[in-house]
Parts: C-alpha cells; structure tokens; sequence
C-alpha cells in the first residue's frame, strides 16, 4: 500500500461513497424529528428502499424508474407508521420497531427471486475529469448524481429548516405544537408530511445500496445502517451540517477497517466489523454526557403524541 | 354518522380484550398477503396456524419455541414498564448464550450434575452484565438505551462470529464454524422421549410467577411500575431512579442470557453463528401483545411461536417464503397499536334520528 497523494483521493473519494446511506436517511430523520416524531422504523424503511429499487431495476431495467420507486415505497410504508403515531395516536418508539421488523420481513420475502442477480452498472458523472486529476479527481468527480444530492441535501436541509417559513413551521410543530396549533397550523398535517419525506429519503438511501454501492440484493443488506442514521441525529444535536460531518466520520470508519482487513492487519476480521457500532456508541456516550447541550437541541415534543380536542 | 370521544378512563376487559383483535385483524391480512402470492387463502391459512400444532411433536415444538420468547419477553416487560427502552435483548441472548457456552465447553469431556447449574448461572450473568452496558450508559452518562443495546446486538453477534470460527472452534470440526459438542451434563434434560421440548420450559414458568411475584407484591414492583405511569410522581415519592434502571435492566439481561443458554444447551448442543431466530426482537412483540402482563405474557409467546412453526410448516408443504413469519410477526404489533385506538377513544355510531333528537 502506497500512501501517495492520489491513493489518499481515491481513499477520500470512497469514503464520501460509503456515507452517502447515512446521510441521505439521517438528513430524512432529522426533518423527521424536528416535527416532533421519533420514527425508529428507518433500517425498516432503508431495507424496504433497497429492495424495491432494484427489483424495480431487474424488472424495468430502467434506473430511473427504480430510484423513484424506492423512494415511493419509501413513503408507502412510511405512511403506515404516519397514520398509526398521528391518526391512531400510538407510541412512536413501538410503532417504529414494529415498521423495522415488518420491513426486514417483507424486503426478504419480496427479495427472495432476486437474490443472486448481479445488478446494473450505475451510470457515474465526470469520469474522464476523474482519472485526469490527480488527488482532487477521485474526490470531485465521477460519482453517481445520488452522492451529489446526498452531499448538497444537509445545506439544503439547513437552509429550508432556518430560512424558509416552512421550515419554520417544522420546527414550530416540533418544539411547540400546541401554540403551532394555535396558530392555525395543521400540526398532524405538517408532521404526515415530514413522515412521509423522511420515508423517501430512507427509501432513497437503501436503494444506494443495492443500485449503486454494492449493486446487488443481499438478505439485511442495510447492516444496522439505520440505526447508526438515527446516532447521527442525536450525534449531530439535529443540525443538518453536523450530520455530514458524523456521516463522513462513519464513513471513514468503515472504509478504514476494511482497508484494514484487506492488508491482513492482525485483528480478528470480526472486530474490525464491529467498529462502526463500537465507535456509534463511544460517540453517543460523549455527545450525550453533557445533558444539557442535549435537551437543549432536542426538539421539545420529540416522541410525544399530540392530540387536539376536536 | 360516527361519533369519536375520549374515554376518561380505561375499561380493564378492553384492555386484555383488544390484542384478540389484533390476531384476527393479523390473519385476515395474511390471508390478504397469501393471496396476493397467489396461494389459496384458506389452505395456506390452515398450513400456518392448525397444521403445526396438529400432533404432539407440533405441539412440543410450539412450546420449544415459545420457551426462550416467554422468558426474554418476561424480563422486558421489567424495563418497557418502567419506560426504559431495552431493544437489545437479541445481544444479551447471544453474550448469554457464549457466556454460557464458554462454561459448558470448559467441561466438555466430564460429566456432574453440577455442570447445568454452573452454565446456566454462566448464561444468566452474561446477559446480565450485558445488559449493564446500556443501563450505566444510560444512568451515568445520559445515553439513548434504544441505540445502545440495539449496537450491542450487532457486536455480540459479530464476538460470537470471532470465537466460533477461532479459539473456540471444534479442533476436530473440519473448520466448520461451531464449537464442540457441549457434554451430557451440559445438556438440558428432555421431558420426554423423542421430542425436542426439555427442562427450560420450567425456568420461563418459574420467570413468569416471579415476575409476577415482584411486579405485583413488592416495593420494587411499585415503584417500577409507578416510574412508568408518571417519571415526575416517582421523583416526587423518593424513589432511587438509577437503581431501578440497572436493576430492571440485570433482570431483562438475564432473562435473555436464560434464553440463550435454553437454546443452546437444549434444542442446539453447541455454540454456532445462528443460535437464535431473532427471539430477542420478536419478544418485543410478545410483551406488548401480553399486555406486559406475565400470565398475557405466556399466551403471547404462544401465539407468536406459531408464526414461526407456521412458517416453516407453509414453506415446507407450499413453498411459501418463511419470511411471512416475520411479516406476520410486524403485523400483529401494528394491528395491536392500531387497535389500542379503542382504549383511548370510544366510537360511536349514532342513528341519524336519535342525533336529531338531540339537537
């Protein structure tokens, strides 16, 4: 292993790649939970995605059919959860996990006639700049679109959540849904379709997976992607921008421990695994420490159900 | 014309009575998903839910399977009473179960009636101390125990990996990855020859009276119970917040450790990489669907065994993926919620007339 510059832009360049999951989901559940919904179904959404979009892939073979789908069944079953938390007023941290379980069920039983199809090559941008760079090429260029709208999607996030007025009524149903409500806003409305957009963007997520990072079906093929989406919220004090960053630190990670396990490092292949996990908690433990910095970022009704007398 | 209105108050009998709903609702939407498959409902239907438990070896399976579902169900219905959010158990199954493991391959060529005691305590203190992580995190440093225990699951699993395909391997297993053979002491005794149900059932009904026993006789019961209706009342009576967690937590950990070491000292015999079927989230469904209640809890686990049997027996006899299990398993926990709509609300359908009286 040469640790020259190009190699670095090349390792930078796949670490970029095996970010994009976490934050296209992690930037849905973000918008998610600054309406005051905890949705815990993202690995469900996420398997669900990753399915959808390349069965629709195999069956269509047009790609752009099968993103789209994925974020459409995204949402579908995103839907599910919005009804039962906001019409039926259930418990969002039970309802979640019922979405993750029934997810994983349904994405291997749909996935069943795909395993083992060897996927599509996913068209990449700017591929000749890639190679004629050295250093910044592998990192600017020659990447799928979805990585690029991964990477400008916490700016936007960030701009529609502080500038814009609808961002200011997310924030509003999320911190105070009852003066929200007072003010006219449609709180079950607002939060339906901050649910439904974070389905879509976790859908979105899943079928980056299976469409363009590793182009493939596998049975759990998302890994507990979701549930490290979901550390990166709280990671990230439910700032968009900060969620880029943890993501890009994940992402190192496990592009660093499989480095690691290619170059024969002496340290069972398993460890090296478990890293991602191991480091999501030592992160959650230090984020979390200080209380008071949480419950300050936290949006206030996070979990909580809101019901208005009619 | 419906009329929707809040209950002030909720009817017990409800409340036992809707996740019966909940199961009908669930096979009607399988039957609904079956048929999409393009298999014959009503035949599929029977496939699943009578055909399995139609003889007596079905029916020692069911309760095989219900065993470890009834016992980690059990200890988390310590932690979702009292509102701690312990999804991991499927991590403090499988540390349990190489705990556990560890001790019984330690004597894998003796034999003594002590050995099953020493493993199963083994089990028991592994899901413990596991468990322990995310509840000191939780106490001491103020972390997410929903994202704690559930990384765990992964790590476990990922450990459990490492030792059978490494130090623990069979030396003369021909690099499968499995351990040795556990010895006979090691071993759960059978109830009865030639079926697979054995002695952990026994440990699931001794955790339900227990739990039973705490929830409902003692301080800690009370006070676990009353941290779970209202953080502030608890705070206000005095009650040692912190303690409770980490003891709610030791006992769903060791619950789950139970569990593990049931199925691999029982049905399995050795440690390998697919020790469990993912008892340890399924049980998040049989709590709820038993109410958190120890005795809704027994028949709970019950009912959701059979999804699995059933689905091993569909797929057997009509080729129908094992995955519905799974599916059948998210649906009876959406449904549940769902149906818990009822406690909350009361619907009522008036008659147009007797509207227009009224006004």
């Amino acid at each position: 292993m040469s640790l020259d510059i190009s190699f670095i832009g090349i390792l930078i360049g796949s670490i970029m790649a095996s970010s994009v999951p976490l934050i296209l989901a992690a930037s849905g559940e973000l918008i998610t939970e600054r309406s005051g919904v905890l949705n815990l179904g993202v690995e469900g959404m996420m398997i669900i995605g990753a399915i959808s979009g390349f069965a629709l892939m195999v069956i269509t073979d047009n790609l752009f059919i099968a993103i789209v789908g994925s974020m459409l069944s995204g949402i579908i079953i995103s839907l599910i959860f919005g009804f039962l938390t906001q019409s039926l007023l259930t418990n969002h941290v039970a309802t979640g996990l019922a979405l993750t379980i029934f997810g994983i069920g349904l994405s291997a039983m749909l996935g069943k006639n795909f395993v083992g199809i060897p996927g599509k090559e996913f068209p990449i941008l700017f591929s000749s700049l890639k190679e004629s760079i050295p250093f910044f090429g592998p990192i600017l260029f020659g990447h799928s679109i979805v990585l690029y709208f991964a990477f400008a999607l916490p700016f936007l996030t960030n701009y529609f959540l502080k500038k814009t007025k609808l961002g200011l009524v997310v924030r509003a149903v999320g911190d105070s849904p009852v003066s929200a409500s007072n003010q006219g806003i449609n709180v079950i409305l607002v939060r339906y379709c901050c649910i439904l957009y974070g389905g879509a963007m976790c859908g979105l997520a899943g079928a980056y997976l299976s469409l363009i990072y590793t182009p493939q079906w596998i049975e759990n093929m998302t890994a507990g992607r979701g549930w490290i989406a979901l550390a990166l919220v709280v990671f990230a004090t439910w700032s968009p921008i900060k969620v880029l960053i943890g993501a890009l630190i994940f992402g190192g990670i496990t592009i660093l421990q499989l480095h690691m396990q290619a170059i024969g490092f002496r340290i069972p292949v398993q460890f090296l695994s478990a890293l991602p996990y191991l480091m999501t908690i030592i992160v959650l433990v230090v984020i979390s420490r200080d209380s008071r910095k949480i419950k300050l970022n936290t949006p206030t009704s996070l979990g909580r159900i809101f019901y208005r007398e009619k | 014309m419906i009329k929707i209105e809040k209950r002030n108050d909720v009817p017990m009998a409800l409340y036992f009575f809707t996740p019966f709903i909940a199961i009908v609702l669930t096979i009607l939407g399988g039957g609904i998903i079956f048929y999409i498959l393009g298999f014959n409902p009503i035949e599929a239907l029977k496939f699943y839910f009578i055909t399995p438990i139609s003889n007596l070896y079905g029916f020692s399976e069911l309760l095989l399977k219900a065993t470890p579902l009834c016992l980690i169900a059990i200890g988390l219905s310590f932690c979702f009473k009292s509102n701690n959010w312990n999804i991991g158990a499927e991590g403090q199954l499988t540390f349990g179960a190489i705990v556990g493991g560890g001790v019984a391959l330690l004597f894998y060529n003796q034999e003594g009636f002590y050995i099953l005691p020493l493993v199963i305590l083994a089990g028991a203190i592994g899901g413990m101390i596991f468990a322990l992580i995310p509840a000191v995190l939780k106490t001491y440093f103020n972390t997410n125990e929903i994202l704690v225990s559930l990384m765990l699951v992964y790590v476990s699993k990922l450990l459990l990996d490492y030792l059978v395909v490494g130090p623990w391997s069979n030396p003369e297993g021909f690099n499968f990855p499995e351990t040795r053979q556990f010895s006979e002491s090691s071993r759960m005794p059978l109830l009865f020859e030639g079926l697979r149900i054995h002695a952990g059932i026994f440990l699931a009904l001794a955790a339900v009276m227990l739990s039973w026993f705490i929830l409902y006789k003692t301080y800690l019961g009370f006070q676990i119970k009353v941290s779970g209706l209202s953080l502030k009342t608890a705070k206000y009576a005095g009650f040692k917040g912190k303690t409770m967690i980490l003891v709610v937590f030791m006992i769903s950990g060791a619950c789950a450790g139970l569990a593990g070491v049931g199925e691999i000292t029982g049905p399995i015999g050795q440690l390998h990489r697919m020790i469990s079927p993912d008892y340890g989230f399924t049980a998040i469904i049989v709590a709820f669907l038993g109410r958190l209640n120890p005795f809704g809890i027994i028949f709970a686990s019950l009912v959701v065994a059979l999804t699995y049997l059933g689905a091993e027996t569909a797929q057997i006899f009509l080729q129908i993926p094992k995955y519905t299990g799974q599916v059948f398993q998210g649906m009876i926990l959406f449904f549940l919620l769902a149906s818990d709509y009822l406690l909350f609300f009361k619907v009522k359908i008036l008659s147009l007339k007797k509207n227009e009286l009224r006004h």
